[in-house]
């Protein structure tokens, strides 16, 4: 793996960190020529771990915690594979602070108290530096207590509802507002859209998405929302909310379903004669990214549109080489998801905080985070919120048969993250 | 008392097996492990109150509940809903909406505290809803089902659709419940901040305690008369209704009883870990407490323990160490313990070891008396629980 | 609800959501077919059917590959032979199956439910290993896929019609393997007595593994249908058990006549409520109204008079 494109992989906007900054590219370059040289470089280990953490001379500790097994592995199984990556090239270009990553992988098992149980191991017991994992909102809400109670850190992937802003998660995901907001405004503006059909799995993501997308349809685009309807994790039989689709004929199905459920829907909504390519009505998903693509089947999906932040045929030189990498790393057959890259941001994410502050402890991580920014992100360029969110532009793409999706629209702007959204509460 | 003697209510072997048990709980484990892996046990131990349960239910009265995971989530959830609505006082929660209500009452919209939560605002009630509501609902069931002599097959398959409805219910029902984040960051319980170490150890010897006096009153049913008609009917069951005794009550008492152990057992758990999950009212839980019940030995209280302890912490150093071999693993043991031991654990001490033991205690302690002797319930080793 | 839509659209919509109450009947035949003659025939409780359904799947997956790379000009019709193959697949295992674990358990039928709960783990971890974590897209011919345009409004999905066609195939199949052949008089000979049914000649263990096999056989023929409508994935087998159960149990064990005629009921129910109701809500209540049935009238809707 050939980084020396990637040789500046983050930007400093604070001044007075350039220079522990510099220290640790000049200790990562000299690594691979000199070893001799980097005990001198690295900073000694009291001074970057005052607070017990798992760090060494020469290694730091982190935690990846996802389902490898359970209902959940499906999803969960690209950000694996991300983080292993992304910890494997700063490995490569001599780790952080001078120190290799080591990472200890812990599966959740698709089962909250798992999750639990398997954090509280990585926090007491291992004492990791960091921890990069959890996927559904409920394993996040499952072991926020406990990395707030002993100071953890986690890097958390997902696009997810809002409605939080832990001192202890960085979210490198969209927040529901990024994603609804960007996709609700270009479908409106774009396709003329005035009547929509909310559609979901039950749980909390769909429906506070399906909350703000109300609120927004009613109260600033004008529209009408026609119906909102919700099924359990893992139903497949969309026949009936397909038959009243029909009836109610909206411009736009906003469509928010997880899990197995997606290929049942595609595929009814297909075999039903609602044609997506035909464009006599828009398919807005919040949910479908590459991954899911791949078992709902390109051509069930093709005319479908998707609102993210991030789609593997974005065209930039970060994008290329990303996907290149994890193509090498995990065969050309790999597909990578929205959910995927932001997993792949976390470990890139940590190294420029814990350079910055100079330090593992994760006080002093958490104070140099906000603002730290990635010039080297597959999505392009991110930045952290003070609320610790990403900054990042909101992107349409257009589901092609070959399970691609073709962007065709950005936002100008990076969108703020607005996890506390006034006026959709 | 039922009992002539406290040796009829506790034979020496049994004996012997309670005080072994509690000096591994009591004493051994304490002293052995850091407080994380105590409180992890701790959280193990609060399934065993199911497995106990089980014995009583499945071992003895020969009716299997695939819907144990109810009561548990029952007997969580009430408490769960106590602890909840202090975490969630007015200032905790001053950037909702309507502060004062649980926060994910606040994402859905819903302003007002539903009724069914009012009385969990007492501590009172609540505890004694983590006991009452679990018996209540195996009541209900119970009457339903056993007046019509449904059992078995069909009983165990109704019960697997009624953890099957509650589940979708209470993720269905989001506003009300939690949905499928269930009852998240609770933690203090009447002030007393219930994740300090300290608190870990007080919670685990309360767990223990409980865990204990359900052990007791189960041994105490099982050696009563009761104990004697269950087993009976476990085999003919024809035969005892024509004796004279109405089955369906004594299946009704022993299907509440488990009940209410496995919603202490719930309740020890949301303590313990400081949530409570939908999680574990699902299918797929409620089979693996009775898989513990199994792999200890369904005709033993003690060795329902065992069992739990055992493939819970099989399944945590799996889960950690090589996680895709644990379905193998765990899937092997189903087998395994089925095809080749009926009786679990338990029987393989009572056929290896337990004969050695009595024979080393008759020599410390002279030999028994043949009514001693008597031990009526580890006869059999073949299922006598048909359709 | 409907004041604002014509008499026309009205009917046109029914038309459909009657159409769409079919399909999901013609789902839970397929998927308690199986079951049934397992369950209602041998009395043992196969947890492990929803995996055998995925079975069939992987395979249809499996036929799909190796006809898209091998017999391309073929592809049009490769499921036909996907059925199949998943059919031989899944009884082949089912048989092997039998002979290594059910048979000891005959005597023991809740004891049936957890061994065959561990297999159900074991061919999960099997499927993860072989075929990946995440779900696999079966690619299903085109003249699959479509639908065909009955009036202008009216839009009846093709593989909807190819699961109900499937499902009254695989029913008289069962039904005449039943009734009407020799070895089916067999097979319920030996469910209602079977050390008669021994004493007169009959291989029982062979009778056992056979519809052990059959049962599971159809299993996979009904995983190999669902990847038109549902997902495969390793753990996508056990979205389906509950239901299954329930609709065999509501049918009655034992009766085919009344596993059809539980499909029927609940299907219709789900499917009617579903459209007037969020689907969550609907499951809940088929599910709270089918086991408030049973309580009253445990033996099923129809049930068959054995001596005990």
């Amino acid at each position: 793996m050939d980084h020396s494109n990637d040789s500046k992989p983050f930007k400093q906007t604070r001044r007075k960190f350039l220079s522990t900054t510099v220290t640790a590219i000049t200790a990562a370059v000299m690594m691979a020529s000199m070893p001799m040289t980097i005990q001198a470089a690295a900073p000694a280990t009291a001074e970057v771990n005052t607070t017990g953490l798992a760090v060494t001379d020469n290694t730091v500790k982190v935690g990846i915690l996802h389902s490898i097994t359970g209902t959940m592995a499906i999803s969960e199984e690209g950000s694996v594979q991300a983080e292993i990556l992304a910890i494997e090239q700063i490995n490569a270009m001599g780790g952080v602070l001078g120190r290799k990553i080591e990472y200890i992988q812990e599966d959740g098992a698709s089962d909250w108290p798992t999750f639990a149980d398997r954090s509280n191991k990585l926090l007491r017991q291992d004492k990791v530096a960091a921890v990069f994992g959890c996927w559904t909102s409920a394993s996040r809400k499952a072991v926020l207590p406990i990395f707030e109670r002993y100071n953890g850190m986690l890097y958390y992937p997902t696009f997810y509802e809002g409605l939080e802003q832990s001192p202890n998660v960085i979210y490198t995901g969209q927040e529901a507002t990024q994603q609804v907001l960007a996709g609700l405004d270009w479908v409106a503006e774009e396709k003329d859209a005035k009547t929509f059909y909310l559609i979901g799995s039950d749980y909390i993501w769909p429906r506070t998405s399906n909350k703000i997308a109300r609120t927004h349809i009613e109260q600033h685009l004008g529209g009408q929302v026609v119906g909102e309807d919700y099924f359990p994790l893992g139903h497949t039989s969309f026949n009936s909310v397909i038959n009243r689709i029909r009836l109610r004929k909206p411009d736009v199905i906003f469509a928010s379903v997880v899990g197995g459920s997606n290929v049942a829907f595609y595929r009814q909504l297909k075999a039903a004669g609602l044609d997506m390519t035909k464009e006599d009505f828009t398919l807005l998903t919040i949910s479908v990214t590459e991954d899911e693509v791949l078992g709902i089947g390109g051509e069930n999906i093709a005319g479908a549109y998707a609102s993210m932040k991030y789609f593997q045929s974005l065209p930039n030189e970060n994008n290329e080489a990303f996907v290149k990498a994890f193509k090498e790393r995990w065969g050309a057959d790999a597909v990578i998801g929205d959910v995927t890259q932001a997993a792949y941001l976390g470990p890139w994410l940590w190294k420029a905080a814990v350079e910055a502050a100079g330090s593992f402890d994760v006080d002093k991580v958490r104070a140099a985070s906000p603002d730290i920014e990635l010039t080297t992100a597959p999505e392009g360029y991110v930045r952290i919120h003070e609320n610790h969110h990403l900054w990042s532009k909101g992107r349409i793409g257009h589901a092609q048969r070959d399970g691609q999706f073709k962007v065709v629209h950005e936002t100008e702007e990076l969108m703020e993250p607005d996890p506390f959204p006034a006026g959709y509460q | 008392m039922p009992f002539s003697s406290f040796k009829d209510y506790m034979p020496r072997q049994d004996l012997l097996a309670f005080v072994v048990l509690a000096l591994l709980l009591v004493v051994i484990l304490p002293l052995t492990l850091d407080v994380m892996r105590l409180n992890q046990t701790g959280k193990f131990l609060s399934f065993a109150f199911v497995a106990v349960g089980l014995v009583l239910c499945w071992g003895y009265g020969g009716i299997l509940s695939l819907g144990q995971g109810v009561f548990y989530g029952l007997g969580g959830y009430a408490l769960a809903m106590y602890l909840k609505l202090e975490a969630s006082t007015p200032e905790n929660t001053r950037i909702q909406t309507t502060p004062g209500i649980p926060d994910f009452m606040d994402w859905n919209r819903i302003t007002e505290l539903p009724w069914f939560w009012e009385p969990f605002y007492s501590l009172t009630f609540s505890i004694l809803a983590v006991v009452v509501v679990p018996m209540i609902v195996a009541y209900l069931i119970g009457l339903a089902m056993f007046k019509r002599r449904v059992g078995g097959v069909y009983f165990a398959i109704i019960t697997q659709s009624i953890a099957a409805i509650l589940t979708i219910l209470i993720i269905g029902q989001q506003g009300l419940t939690g949905g499928v984040n269930g009852i998240t960051d609770l933690r203090t319980l009447k002030g007393w901040n219930i994740h300090t170490d300290s608190a870990s150890y007080a919670l685990y010897f309360v767990c223990v305690a409980l865990l204990f006096a359900c052990l007791l009153i189960a041994q105490y049913i099982r050696r009563s008369k009761t104990g004697r008609i269950l087993v009976a009917m476990r085999g003919q069951e024809d035969r005892v209704r024509f004796s004279g005794y109405d089955i369906a009550n004594f299946k009704i008492f022993v299907f509440c009883i488990g009940a209410a152990f496995a919603g202490i057992g719930g309740a020890m758990f949301t303590l313990q870990e400081g949530f409570m999950s939908p999680s574990f009212v699902g299918v797929v839980p409620s089979i693996e407490m009775v898989i513990f019940c199994a792999v200890g030995g369904r005709l033993s209280l003690i060795g329902a323990v065992y069992g739990v302890l055992l493939v819970s912490v099989a399944k945590t150093v799996f889960g950690e160490n090589f996680p895709e071999l644990w379905l193998f693993a765990m899937g092997l043991i189903f087998i395994g313990v089925v095809l080749g031991l009926p009786n679990g654990i338990a029987g393989l001490y009572a056929t290896y070891v337990g004969p050695h033991v009595d024979r080393l205690l008759d020599r410390i302690f002279g030999k028994q008396t043949p009514s001693e002797q008597t031990q009526p319930h580890l006869e059999s080793n073949s299922q006598g629980a048909t359709p | 609800m409907f004041s604002d839509f014509s008499a026309a659209e009205l009917s046109a919509i029914f038309a459909m959501q009657g159409f769409a109450g079919l399909i999901l009947f013609a789902v839970f035949v397929l998927m308690a077919l199986g079951l049934a003659i397992i369950f209602g025939q041998m009395g043992v409780i196969n947890m492990a059917h929803g995996e055998f359904m995925i079975l069939g799947a992987y395979v249809t997956y499996m036929t799909s590959n190796l006809f898209a790379s091998h017999f391309p000009q073929l592809f049009g019709s490769y499921f036909l032979f996907a059925i199949v193959f998943a059919f031989f697949a899944a009884a082949l295992l089912g048989a092997l199956v039998e002979w290594s674990m059910i048979r000891f358990l005959y005597h023991r039928p809740l004891d049936t439910l957890l061994a065959t709960w561990g297999l159900s783990l074991i061919m999960q971890q099997t499927y993860r290993s072989i075929f990946g974590a995440r779900e696999v897209g079966v690619v299903i011919p085109d003249w699959l896929m479509g639908s065909y345009q009955l009036t202008d409004m009216i839009e009846v999905p093709i593989n909807g019609l190819f699961v109900m066609v499937l499902a009254v195939l695989a029913t008289l199949f069962v039904a005449a393997l039943m009734y009407r052949s020799r070895w089916g008089k067999q097979v319920r000979a030996v469910v209602q007595n079977r050390p008669m049914a021994g004493a007169v000649g009959i291989n029982t263990a062979r009778v056992d593994r056979l519809t052990f096999a059959l049962g599971c056989g159809i299993a996979g023929v009904a995983g190999s249908a669902f990847t038109m409508i549902g997902s495969t994935g390793p753990s996508s087998g056990q979205l389906y058990i509950v239901d299954t159960f329930l609709v065999v149990v509501f049918g009655g064990a034992g009766s085919l006549l009344g596993t059809v005629a539980s499909a029927f009921s609940i299907s219709q129910s789900q499917s009617i409520l579903e459209f007037f109701m969020g689907g969550s809500m609907a499951k809940v209540l088929t599910l709270l109204v089918v086991v408030i049935i049973l309580m009253f009238r445990p033996q099923g809707l129809f049930s068959l008079k054995v001596r005990r």
